[in-house]
């Protein structure tokens, strides 16, 4: 609640909220480049209210975003590592928000791809796991990049970032299980192979629980990577069979990455005290080619399926 | 003669008066039974809407909570009003709002004129069908249920547990025979009046509410009793996940929905609106008289309860982890692990391949780095070669090695100056085949030319780590296939042995073996070894290796095989 207070309401339209409406939930800091194509792509998913926290952005980000009808938006200056990357701050909203309703936690650069995505909006998927009795969803982050190097690919507002980051890894992830709480800690793609190669410990966590039926006294733990209580962590079958999944297409190597991980590493406010990206400095002055000729070219979520990255598991 | 459809509503009242609409346009009277949990006020709503139809009435209220009697019920007092009201009515159909006609409805009723006298509902006896929810079947008969399935769980399993320690059993009424099937079904007038005018229907009532789950039983077991031909099948196109739950059709399932030439399918998303803009289908010029064939449907949502239920094997992903400990096989595909061959065979590996067409990796697990089959230093599905990142998860890099390349064979050397972490798991994996030639790493120590006494630790070192394994490979819980034999054999016949890797590997495109691996110039091994002997490091694991048994290898001559053309 403390971190609540630190929450100022720059424009609530929370009162449209319907008893149906899918939410999203999101934090964002000088992304006004990347906003625009992010709300048309999960409008047409079906997303009918988005609440935003700004983190302290000094671009055109946080107008853009209170124009649009469907956005309620909060700005906050205080330190991202400090409300622990910005979970604080969105378990208040979703906690007050939330309640009932299906809640898709994602960042400005993450993509949801769901079985039959093309075909169905997200309130099919939600009906179909209410049906089911499921209560969280998974969707792993799938790391997309362009071929060549990543500063030499071109951006603008609204474009499908996905034209120019279209490849990923398709079969290098590792995985083991958290025994605490329950979820699997899965690594790997062109991060750990290019960046974490000898510190493998130290690459990022993939592992994604974006899409919840919220209740109040639910949490993420650690961004959307776990979740309390434990039980909703439980996004896979451990019997052999597939439970339904998606993936999380990551946006992140794009031309604004090396500027984004030199500021970012300067700032130190990200997870390990953003290592991670003072690891993409040291390793490539901030301009790696993750291409490799065994990379993927994206084409759809029935490639991903079938690569074995994601499951329609039961759902046809 | 006339069809007349009971239609059960609790939700999505907008889709549910658009049905109520094609079944009553369509001549056909319609007793809707609204679940008594709906609040008045959508109710009243509701029944407003539907006022303009005049042959359409509303029955009493039930709650009409899943595996209850009150479903029952409901369709009871609906079907009585329906019969009473609409005395032309000859066949009834238990639909629910969520039920949509895909076929023209005057198609169904051409259909069930054809078939006067039959009562379509699915029929089976609880020893013939294992049905699949709580795997209960024979027992939803003859056990109490006071506890609901969905909120008490755990004391409802506790209760069932309990009654089928201590033998309990309900009698079951003379004169029936336990039935169940799917609950949407389609009966006629007589065989409907004759379970609702039953003499004995108070008994029988009195049992099926006690019963769990009583509308997948109640009418399927009575109709036994009174019908004049029953066709064990639903009308009503509905297909189950493996929990029992209804499977959702969208509005992509357009085309699979019309092949399937049901009359009526469920359950129909409410929000799919070109399914309920296409369906049901106008009606042609002609009418077909066509059987509904739901083969291509079946197939996709038994996939689907497949893939939920037993996933791919082999594949480790977000929504799939199975345990690697608890599983028989472990690998998506089979694979050749080959230790000890390299040593003997400088140029195996290249050979291997060639006599194979085969993945034929290097040491996957060397310290230094995983050498695959091409020494790229990223393979297939973007995996390194980096050691650390492959040691930092083994199994998941042979896992997903396999996985991303299980259109082919693979097989990799191994070797006690590997990293040996992976043992266990190639131990475990059905789908490993382990070849050992033990006490080979002694060739590359013979052949670098040094003395006995300068190469002892390292061969005891690497005796000790090779011991270690074959340790593993003998334990009792080693499932892989696993043939050791030590050097002194493999030297004596290797032809045979590499034979058999051969036609494991390739199958049926195994040839006989052409070309052989050349072998170096053993001379003088078995005086190293003795030398060895002598410095206190004995190598037991090679065998004994006699200066006679050293002779150059031979391919063994193999009939060719006997070929009978077809022409």
């Amino acid at each position: 609640m403390r971190k609540g207070r630190e929450l100022t309401a720059v424009s609530d339209r929370t009162r449209d909220i319907g008893p149906d409406d899918i939410l999203l939930f999101c934090t964002f800091r000088n992304e006004d480049v990347r906003l625009p194509f992010f709300f048309e792509y999960y409008r047409k998913l079906g997303i009918t209210h988005f609440l935003m926290v700004d983190n302290g952005s000094e671009d055109a980000g946080p107008a853009f975003a209170q124009k649009q009808p469907d956005v309620s938006l909060w700005r906050t200056d205080a330190p991202y590592g400090e409300a622990r990357y910005g979970v604080d701050w969105l378990t208040y909203l979703q906690g007050k928000y939330a309640h009932g309703h299906w809640a898709l936690t994602v960042d400005v650069d993450e993509f949801f791809v769901y079985p039959f995505c093309d075909t169905r909006p997200i309130r099919a998927l939600a009906d179909w796991l209410d049906a089911s009795e499921v209560r969280s969803f998974g969707a792993m982050l799938l790391d997309m990049y362009p071929k060549g190097p990543v500063g030499q690919t071109s951006y603008s507002p609204g474009d499908d970032p996905f034209e120019t980051a279209s490849w990923f890894d398709p079969g290098n992830y590792f995985m083991s299980q958290n025994k605490l709480l329950k979820n699997l800690w899965i690594q790997g793609g062109p991060r750990a192979r290019s960046f974490f190669a000898t510190k493998p410990k130290q690459a990022p966590a993939l592992n994604k629980i974006p899409f919840v039926k919220w209740r109040k006294p639910y949490a993420y733990v650690s961004s959307t990577h776990m979740m309390l209580p434990r039980g909703l962590n439980l996004v896979y079958d451990q019997q052999g069979g597939e439970k339904t999944s998606g993936v999380l297409l990551h946006a992140k190597f794009l031309n604004t990455f090396g500027d984004r991980a030199t500021e970012e590493a300067q700032r130190a406010e990200h997870y390990r005290n953003g290592q991670e990206y003072r690891t993409y400095a040291e390793r490539h002055g901030a301009d790696p080619d993750l291409w490799c000729q065994w990379s993927e070219q994206y084409i759809n979520w029935r490639q991903l399926e079938v690569l074995g990255l994601m499951s329609k598991g039961n759902w046809a | 003669m006339s069809l007349g459809i009971i239609m059960l509503v609790h939700t999505a009242f907008d889709r549910a008066e658009q049905m109520v609409r094609h079944w009553a346009e369509a001549g056909c009277p319609v007793v809707v039974h609204v679940d008594s949990n709906v609040p008045d006020a959508t109710y009243n709503q509701f029944s407003k809407a539907v006022a303009d139809l005049s042959d359409v009435r509303f029955s009493v209220r039930h709650r009409c909570e899943w595996g209850t009697w009150g479903l029952v019920a409901a369709s009871q007092e609906a079907a009585t009003l329906l019969l009473e009201e609409f005395p032309n009515v000859q066949h009834v159909y238990l639909a629910s709002g969520a039920c949509i006609p895909l076929r023209p409805i005057t198609e169904l009723k051409h259909y069930l004129d054809a078939h006067p006298d039959t009562d379509f509902i699915e029929s089976a006896t609880t020893a013939d069908v294992p049905w699949t929810v709580g795997g209960l079947d024979r027992e939803r008969f003859t056990l109490r249920f006071p506890f609901t399935w969905k909120k008490q769980r755990r004391l409802f399993d506790a209760f069932v547990k309990f009654q089928q320690k201590i033998g309990y059993s309900r009698s079951i009424p003379e004169g029936i025979v336990p039935h169940m099937g799917s609950q949407w079904w389609c009966l006629t007038r007589q065989t409907l009046d004759a379970i609702l005018c039953d003499p004995k229907r108070e008994i029988y009532d009195a049992y099926f509410r006690r019963v769990w789950i009583p509308d997948e039983s109640y009418y399927q077991t009575l109709t036994r009793l009174h019908a004049r031909r029953v066709e064990s099948r639903s009308l009503t196109l509905a297909k189950f996940d493996y929990q029992g739950k209804p499977h959702i059709f969208f509005d992509d399932h357009a085309e699979l929905l019309q092949r399937s030439k049901s009359f009526v399918a469920r359950k129909i998303w409410r929000d799919a609106d070109l399914l309920y803009r296409m369906f049901p289908l106008s009606e042609g010029p002609q009418l077909s008289a066509e059987e509904p064939n739901s083969g291509a449907v079946d197939r996709v949502f038994s996939q689907a309860v497949e893939r939920r239920t037993l996933g791919r094997p082999g594949l480790y992903m977000q929504s799939r982890y199975p345990s690697i400990d608890r599983q028989n096989s472990i690998a998506a595909a089979p694979y050749a692990v080959l230790q000890g061959f390299d040593d003997v065979f400088p140029a195996f590996q290249a050979w291997l391949g060639k006599q194979t067409g085969a993945q034929v990796h290097g040491h996957l697990f060397a310290k230094d780095r995983a050498h695959f089959a091409d020494e790229s230093d990223v393979y297939r599905g973007g995996q390194s070669d980096n050691a650390r990142l492959r040691d930092y998860n083994g199994k998941m890099f042979l896992t997903n090695l396999i996985w991303n390349g299980r259109d082919q064979h693979h097989c990799f050397q191994f070797g006690p100056a590997d990293t040996q972490d992976i043992g266990w798991t190639l131990a475990k994996d059905t789908n490993a085949s382990i070849w050992v030639v033990s006490g080979a790493w002694s060739i590359p120590l013979f052949a670098s030319g040094r003395s006995a006494s300068d190469v002892r630790r390292e061969a005891a070192r690497l005796q000790r780590i090779e011991d270690k394994f074959l340790k593993v490979l003998r334990s009792p819980d080693a499932r892989a296939r696993i043939k050791i034999i030590t050097l002194a054999q493999f030297i004596e016949s290797p032809m045979n042995v590499l034979q058999t890797i051969i036609d494991e590997i390739a199958g049926h495109r195994g040839t006989a073996l052409k070309e052989v691996p050349k072998m170096p110039d053993l001379t003088g091994l078995p005086d190293f070894l003795q030398d060895l002997k002598n410095q206190g490091m004995h190598p037991f694991l090679t065998g004994d290796i006699m200066a006679g048994s050293l002779q150059p290898t031979k391919p063994i001559p193999r009939r060719k095989p006997y070929v009978i053309s077809g022409k």
